[in-house]
């Protein structure tokens, strides 16, 4: 199959590849680029495991084309590490809140609540539980992800 | 937030403390399966049947195989001819198992063929091209005419749709049903369900021809998988390397993956290339390891006028799917703690396994209990329905009391200890009940459908597994080892090896956690490392709520061995009997004499480096291993088929309060309460999450989750549009209180926290839909109760 060079932004670098035109988003991101830590879990957009930032809203990756990047800007879970190599503080909340058990929801249930703190500095329950919303988590009840993303934003109120 | 009733009197066990596992989640760097790369892979598809049951008359692979970047096809007959049959838990002979259909396909799903190809883009597109002349054949679905009626034989062979049926008898079943002034029969539905990891089920393999050495990447949790990997490909054990530092992107019991690997490991070593398949969600959830069991309980209760119930007797009836594999042993299990947490005096027990046109039934977390629980439950329901009594009352009255412990069951198991009545009584006061109460019956003046649920459960944790003995004699298995090594450096530094996967549980923070709690070394200081399986202790894996108190308790006793051999190094540097010496903080000291010391550094230093100065005999180095036993495990059952299962058991009493839409019949929970007993909580985080998830899992099973089949034998939900898994909508916050009865059988107390949620939510969200409905005189005991359910149920009684 022909393939088509796509010129993307993926955390903050500028990539160029060549992919099929079938080849999804997600595949491209962790076959061709070799960013693993975004994850597949059903390849029909339910689950949220493949989520990223999309010119700053957060798609499911598993439903868009690499070649639908061209010319866009993606961040990725290992985008949401500082320059510095240093967590980030809603990264830091989910590690102190215990967020998750087996990481594998994870790395999308980050960008989901990172785009909700973009948007709303101060959501309370309701706020992050509709973010998060579509993505799946089998192993915490989603309890605290949600104390985790409170965290977050009750820490960047305070300015810590 | 969770509360705690209990101070912790240690350093690091039970307190607040990060993981050490989740540092690489949140950064994107775990290693699952699917990130493993080994140069030169290829790549597998699969092609599933489309037939329930059918002959397949003609395969014709040739156009697949003449496409561009396609290396092999793979049918069926080679594998068959080369590989070994899989492993049944039962004694079956005649019921012959493989990775991809031989002659016959026994559900719609089942792979035919697979292909292997440069990419997974490839491998599909070719395996579209294989043709399949198939016969289609009238399919065997209805699990209860499997029984007595006339069904097409899944498997012709074996002559028979019952796989396995056993009555056994605990106690005097007659005589108590003779003295009881009270019977009531009824039955309970569990659907077919099951855990649905976010991440399918993958593996790599690479044979190396020069070594002669099978590496195996996988998204493991099975007992024995080298031993079966090893045992079908017709090698030996020492051929075949499991790498256990795979992070499992959940399994909860499911993630087996025998087939998967080994057709594989067949393709790797055939084609002399490194082979992965990765399944895509539609392979898993109608040919992978993903279904759960699907039970139907028919029970009876002999009981007094005060509700006390004497005597059961059950008859369960699983229909595990066309390969039973090790699902049928899942009626086994729950005979640990087969009458809950309750005082019954006698009990028969019918288990019967049949196989049908369906996908294979796998372990699920509880192996089997969490079904087995909500049976139970549902008749205390029951009899305090018939007697109209409170239905918490009826609980408290039959519950086994603090002081009976340890309590022996009528199938044998020894319940360790537990104080059954202050958990139910935390859960009433938690949950507020009277108040809870006087908000449903606020909502039902406002015309709502409301009701306040309440059940129990009891956690079995440590698996010794000797249920299978009483299914398969030809398992006389009497234990379910597992193990540790620690090593101390020369510089100090703390390492521990363990030898499983893990999926979740947390057994880095749990191991570096116990060992840094015997030896008063900072946890995070402490590497664990996962050792392959050729470098690997004795294991039996993750399952069963064991690794706390297997893996915990072995964790101890090597901790507790390394500290000892340190004393004993510096009682010998100071000159003095090792009785004189004392540990604390890093520093070993003389009684009497502190300034006569020798720090932590200083004796690691003596141990690897200083022979001069070690005492005579003493082996070199520090470093200890623990293989432990289960407690209390190491026999098989008595005459009277009587045998102690599980070790330790937790108990929790959940409270939930929801409220049904007349129209629609969608269930909402507006509150979760629970209150729970695992004993010593070596990470409360750890624990809190395992029970609230737990709890979200059995909200799945009692409300939305179904593989549903028409009754052609046609899956109806093999995608994420029509199995419905909860989201974070559908949980509620649950509010969780902690109670502390240690164990007395493991080394700080643990026991298991894994499944409990699991187990006792099923019941609980029944027993709150079934309050809400009970004005309507309207009962619904099938799992799941989904809103159609209700709905139906609603229109039926208005009619």
């Amino acid at each position: 199959m022909k393939e088509i060079e796509v010129t993307l932004t993926v955390n903050k670098r500028v990539h160029t590849v060549n992919v099929a035109p079938r080849m999804t988003l997600v595949d491209c991101l962790r076959d061709i680029l070799r960013l693993t830590g975004t994850h597949v879990g059903c390849e029909h957009g339910v689950c949220g495991a493949c989520s990223v930032m999309f010119d700053g809203e957060p798609v499911r990756s598993c439903l868009m084309f690499a070649v639908q990047a061209e010319g866009h800007e993606i961040t990725t879970v290992e985008g949401l590490v500082g320059e510095d190599g240093e967590i980030s503080d809603l990264q830091d909340s989910f590690w102190e809140c215990h967020a998750m058990q087996c990481g594998y929801c994870t790395p999308g249930m980050l960008i989901s609540s990172h785009a909700l703190l973009m948007e709303n500095p101060s959501p309370d329950d309701h706020d992050i539980r509709e973010a998060i919303s579509g993505n799946l988590c089998r192993c915490t009840g989603y309890q605290q992800i949600v104390e985790a993303v409170k965290m977050a934003a009750e820490r960047r109120q305070e300015g810590l | 937030m969770g509360q705690t009733t209990t101070l912790s009197n240690y350093r690091y066990v039970s307190r607040k403390r990060r993981t050490k596992e989740d540092r690489r989640f949140i950064t994107g760097r775990g290693k699952f399966v699917a990130d493993v790369e080994v140069p030169g892979m290829k790549h597998v598809a699969v092609l599933p049947s489309p037939h329930p049951r059918a002959n397949i008359l003609k395969i014709d692979t040739s156009a697949a195989m003449s496409m561009s970047g396609v290396h092999y096809v793979l049918t069926g007959d080679e594998l068959a001819r080369e590989t070994s049959s899989l492993f049944h838990g039962l004694d079956l002979p005649n019921v012959k198992w493989h990775p991809l259909a031989v002659g016959m396909t026994r559900y719609a799903g089942e792979w035919v063929a697979a292909v292997v190809a440069d990419t997974r883009y490839i491998a599909e597109d070719a395996a579209e091209l294989i043709e399949v002349e198939y016969e289609s054949l009238p399919a065997a679905v209805d699990t209860e005419k499997m029984i007595d009626e006339d069904q097409p034989l899944v498997h012709p062979e074996h002559g028979s749709n019952i796989l396995f049926r056993k009555t056994w008898e605990w106690g005097p079943v007659a005589d108590d049903f003779a003295s009881m002034p009270h019977t009531i029969s009824y039955r309970a539905r569990w659907g077919r369900s099951s855990t649905v990891p976010i991440e399918t089920f993958g593996v790599v393999a690479k044979w190396d021809e020069t070594t002669e050495v099978m590496d195996v990447w996988a998204s493991i949790q099975m007992p024995q998988y080298q031993d079966q990997i090893a045992a079908v490909l017709r090698m030996p054990m020492n051929n075949v390397r499991v790498h256990n530092d795979v992070d499992v992107g959940g399994s909860y019991g499911v993630k087996r993956g025998i087939k998967h690997t080994v057709l594989v490991c067949y393709l790797a070593k055939r084609l002399g290339v490194p082979v992965r398949f990765i399944e895509d969600r539609l392979d898993n959830m109608s040919g992978g390891d993903a279904h759960g069991p699907d039970r139907i309980f028919d029970v009876t209760m002999a009981f007094d006028d005060d509700g006390v119930i004497k005597s059961m007797k059950m008859r369960a009836l699983d229909d595990v799917g066309a390969y039973p594999g090790r699902a049928p042993l899942q009626l086994g299990k729950p005979m640990t703690a087969l009458c809950g947490p309750y005082r019954v005096n006698s009990i028969e027990y019918e288990a019967i396994s049949v196989t049908s046109n369906k996908t294979g039934q796998v372990p699920v977390r509880g192996f089997g209990q969490a079904p087995t629980n909500f049976a139970v439950e549902t008749g205390l329901e029951r009899v305090a329905k018939f007697l109209g009594l409170d239905r918490v009352e009826v609980r408290a009255r039959n519950l086994v009391r603090k002081d009976e412990f340890p309590w022996k069951i009528p199938p044998g198991s020894l319940y360790d200890s537990g104080d059954f009545h202050a958990v139910l009584d935390s859960a009433i006061k938690t949950s507020d009940w009277q108040e809870l109460i006087s908000r449903r019956d606020a909502l039902r003046a406002e015309g709502k459908l409301a009701g306040v649920g309440i059940a129990t459960c009891l956690e079995p944790g440590g698996g010794n597994n000797i249920f299978e003995y009483l299914f398969n004699p030809k398992l006389e298995i009497t234990t379910f080892v597992e193990s540790v090594l620690i090593k101390v450096e020369p510089s100090g530094a703390i390492t521990a090896v363990m030898c499983t996967t893990t999926s979740g549980q947390g057994h880095e923070t749990m191991v570096s956690t116990i060992a840094g709690e015997e030896l008063e070394r900072d946890p995070d200081t402490i590497r664990v490392v996962h050792g392959d399986s050729l470098e690997a202790l004795p294991t039996r894996s993750p399952v069963a709520s064991r690794m706390t108190i297997v893996l915990g308790t072995a964790t101890s006793n090597a901790a507790r061995e390394i500290k000892d051999k340190m004393i004993t190094i510096a009682a010998y540097d100071i000159g003095v009997e090792k009785e004189q010496i004392e540990y604390a903080d890093g520093e070993f000291s003389m009684r009497g004499e502190p300034e006569k010391k020798l720090s932590w550094e200083e004796v690691c230093h003596i141990a690897h480096k200083q022979f001069h100065r070690m005492p005579p005999g003493q082996e070199l180095g520090l470093q200890a291993y623990s293989v432990q036993q289960v407690p209390g495990a190491g026999q098989l059952p008595n005459e009277k088929n009587e045998v102690p299962l599980y070790p330790c058991f937790s108990f929790q009493a959940h409270v939930p309060l929801v409220e049904i839409d007349r129209d629609t019949g969608k269930v909402k929970l507006h509150d979760y309460y629970i209150a729970h007993d695992c004993g010593t909580a070596i990470n409360p985080d750890i624990v809190r999450g395992m029970i609230i998830g737990g709890v979200a899992h059995g909200i799945g099973a009692a409300l939305y989750e179904k593989f549903e089949y028409d009754p052609d034998g046609q899956l109806l939900a093999g995608t994420f549009v029509d199995y419905l898994l909860p989201s974070s909508h559908e949980i509620p916050t649950v509010t969780d209180v902690e109670h502390c009865t240690p164990s007395p059988l493991t080394s700080l107390g643990q026991k298991g926290s894994g499944e409990g949620g699991y187990l006792g939510a099923p019941a609980a969200v029944a027993s709150a839909v079934n309050d809400a409905l009970r004005p309507l005189d309207i009962e619904i005991n099938e799992l799941p109760i989904r809103a159609r359910d209700i709905e139906t149920a609603l229109y039926e009684k208005s009619k």
